[in-house]
């Protein structure tokens, strides 16, 4: 198979590494002989999970084909390259939408299950993980396993948010839910500060099935922690009029812009984002009552500005993640504001979020309590040495950072953080004895290393 | 009901491109290939996305003998063709068929000899019904032998010298035939190829085709400005030709 050395990276476009691409046309040429191999979906986790430098990365946008879907169960069978993108064109207009979707529609399945990723309702619906009926993987040597919940278990839990170091994965078939309507009724509030910011998530839990809030990552002093609170639901069709109402199921293109090429690496500063933020607080805040939205409107607002990556310059950004448990989220959430506030360093876009209950996946990030989202302009040494502060914060109150997002966590905070690592381990050495599978995420954290 | 279309070599990419753009529009397909597993997974990707029928079956381009009772199982299954594409083919290796004569062999069986046997066997089919298409899959390659491809070039311009015959035989039949000269396409085939310029996606490559075939269009190149670069390199001179490193 021809291949390609090339320099890539993951969305945050930093670190930038080395790696040998192949990409097949079709499922079969998924495995090659290699001594080291990485599946690599639409390359959407942030740092440097789907690199593999000095190894081969194996493009798995090719291998998309749909392979079942039952219209009447609502269940959808795909080669792992397949995206969300396709599959809500595929899906929606006979009446069926995705039970988990991360902020983005251009993700492949394989991505989504790998990252076991969450969406706005985690605190009703679980994981990813939670809609996949059954995975196919490609472990080392080509053999192709089944796996589920049920039937090779083990394997499944390690595959779920394993971060593609398992194996290849080379199919998935997903429960979908019915919706009646491609619409979304949303609400919402506007929170002065973090503590009311939390109040009105933990309010709107009950009732509203997707839930989220827009942190102004630049608030200082008693408006820290400042946001907007949005909440949404499937509108059912007698919620429509006019022409949505006779096609509740079809919905005008979206627009979509592009951003053509690197922007200079000063746009996003510490002044042009409060001005943006002050002005989106007040716009997204003041709307008051329920409206309807399109799905893309509310599910993907990022998607309608392509490569929004480049607004961050040629040194590109990092999106710190984390998650702390309820207990003590608060606090928690105030230390990581202030510290940022403190460092005067610039912060674009800030999201906060209710999780659930952990699922069973050994490395899956969701835990019940409240994750925050925020994307930093990387700025060298200066950056870091902030990130390992925040880590310190999280440990300090039993979180975890997300690895899907991460570029730069150290392999003592890794493990301290997730301590199911070790069963994970045990699992991943019988499927992959010679350790055929890594990343530089995985070498970066000392997951090769016996636990 | 639009009609019923064979795709021989329907696993490549190009292929792939002009199956989707042929079953958006309402077309059912054959796809014919040697990898049935993977004509599988094509054919039910397509019958899934786009709600048309789709069938597939092994088809083994070399077995010059099966073309006959290959060609009338798809005709029993599909009814009556409107049009076939010819997307199969060998790149093969320039270095090594200097040396090893098989491979020579190889390369001009499988873009042309190969491509004869059965698209004679649907020309007649198309000549008797009176209407239809026959696309075959060239190359820019076959414009002008040069030391970096020119087995591959030769068996491919032997190709589109039988497509231009077989257009001026069908064209009172009313059967048009189409030429495909695909310049750089993103492909399997040219993934990590040094050199390679304002390269085009095998899924517009295919929907150009499939307008070609809808427009009546005698010859086409893809990217469309392949026309003229392969103009340029087929004007000049032979003695000033002959010395440069191509």
């Amino acid at each position: 198979m021809n291949t390609l050395n090339k320099d890539i990276a993951g969305w945050g476009r930093y670190p930038v590494q080395r790696c040998e691409l192949v990409r097949p046309e079709r499922h079969a040429e998924l495995w090659s002989e290699a001594p080291s191999l990485l599946a690599r979906g639409q390359g959407r986790s942030y740092g440097d999970a789907a690199l593999n430098e000095g190894g081969r990365v194996v493009l798995t946008e090719r291998v998309n084909r749909f392979l079942a879907f039952d219209r009447e169960q609502g269940i959808v069978r795909a080669e792992a390259g397949v995206t969300l993108a396709e599959l809500l064109a595929l899906t929606v207009p006979r009446g069926w939408f995705p039970l988990v979707t991360p902020g983005t529609r251009h993700v492949s399945l394989g991505g989504c299950v790998a990252a076991d990723v969450h969406g706005k309702n985690h605190h009703h619906d679980g994981a990813f993980s939670s809609s996949v009926r059954e995975l196919e993987l490609i472990t080392a040597g080509g053999r192709r396993l089944r796996c589920s919940a049920q039937e090779n278990a083990a394997a499944f839990q390690a595959t779920v948010g394993g971060m593609g170091l398992t194996g290849i994965i080379g199919e998935v078939e997903l429960q979908l839910q019915p919706i009646e309507s491609g619409y979304i009724r949303a609400r919402h509030q506007a929170a002065a500060h973090l503590e009311e910011l939390f109040r009105l998530l933990q309010e709107s839990d009950g009732d509203a099935r997707y839930s989220v809030a827009w942190v102004d990552l630049m608030s200082r002093g008693a408006a820290l922690g400042r946001g907007v609170v949005m909440n949404g639901d499937h509108a059912a069709r007698d919620e429509l009029s006019g022409g949505r109402r006779l096609t509740p199921l079809r919905l005008p293109p979206a627009r979509v812009r592009n951003i053509p090429c690197n922007m200079p690496g000063w746009l996003l500063n510490g002044l042009s984002i409060r001005a943006f933020n002050a002005q989106y607080y007040r716009r997204e805040g003041s709307r008051s009552g329920s409206f309807l939205l399109d799905y893309d409107t509310f599910f993907y607002p990022l998607d309608t500005l392509a490569n929004w990556n480049r607004l961050y310059g040629r040194r590109g950004f990092v999106q710190y993640q984390c998650v702390v448990p309820t207990a003590t989220a608060l606090e928690a959430m105030r230390q990581l504001l202030q510290r940022l506030a403190d460092s005067g360093h610039p912060a674009f876009l800030g999201v906060l979020k209710r999780m659930g209950p952990a699922g069973a996946a050994y490395l899956s990030f969701p835990m019940e309590g409240y994750t925050l989202a925020m994307d930093l302009p990387m700025k060298g040494a200066a950056t870091l040495a902030l990130l390992d502060a925040f880590d310190s914060v999280v440990l300090q109150h039993g979180g975890r950072v997300y690895l899907a997002k991460d570029a730069r966590l150290a392999p003592a905070s890794f493990r301290a953080m997730y301590p199911q690592f070790a069963e994970w381990q045990r699992v991943r050495r019988e499927l992959d004895p010679h350790g055929v599978f890594s990343s530089s995420l995985s070498r970066r954290l000392g997951m090769e290393e016996q636990a | 009901m639009s009609g019923a279309i064979l795709i021989l070599g329907a696993t490549s990419a190009i292929a792939r491109g002009a199956a989707a753009a042929w079953a958006q529009r309402g077309h059912r397909l054959y796809l014919a290939g040697r990898d049935v597993e993977s004509l599988r997974r094509d054919a039910a990707d397509l019958a899934i996305r786009y709600g048309v029928a789709v069938h597939f079956g092994a088809f083994d381009a070399a077995a010059h003998d099966t073309h006959a009772a290959f060609l009338q199982r798809v005709t029993d299954e599909m009814g009556e063709l409107e049009g076939v594409l010819l997307a199969f083919g060998y790149l093969g290796s320039q270095a090594k068929a200097a040396g090893d004569f098989r491979e020579a062999l190889a390369i001009i069986n499988r873009n042309f000899v190969d491509a004869v046997s059965i698209l004679n066997l649907c020309a007649d089919q198309l000549e008797q019904r009176g209407r239809g298409f026959i696309a075959g899959i060239a190359s820019v390659a076959g414009d002008r032998g040069r030391q970096s491809n020119y087995t591959y070039g030769a068996a491919k311009g032997a190709f589109a010298l039988y497509l231009q015959g077989l257009r001026n035989r069908l064209f009172p039949a009313g059967v048009r035939v189409l030429t495909i000269k695909p310049g750089f396409v993103d492909t399997a085939m040219t993934w990590g190829m040094p050199g390679l310029f304002l390269v085009a996606s095998p899924i517009d490559v295919g929907a150009r085709i499939v307008t070609a075939v809808e427009r009546g269009r005698d010859v086409i190149y893809v990217p469309w400005f392949w026309r003229y670069i392969m103009l340029i390199i087929r004007s000049i001179p032979e003695r000033l030709f002959k010395r440069l490193k191509l």
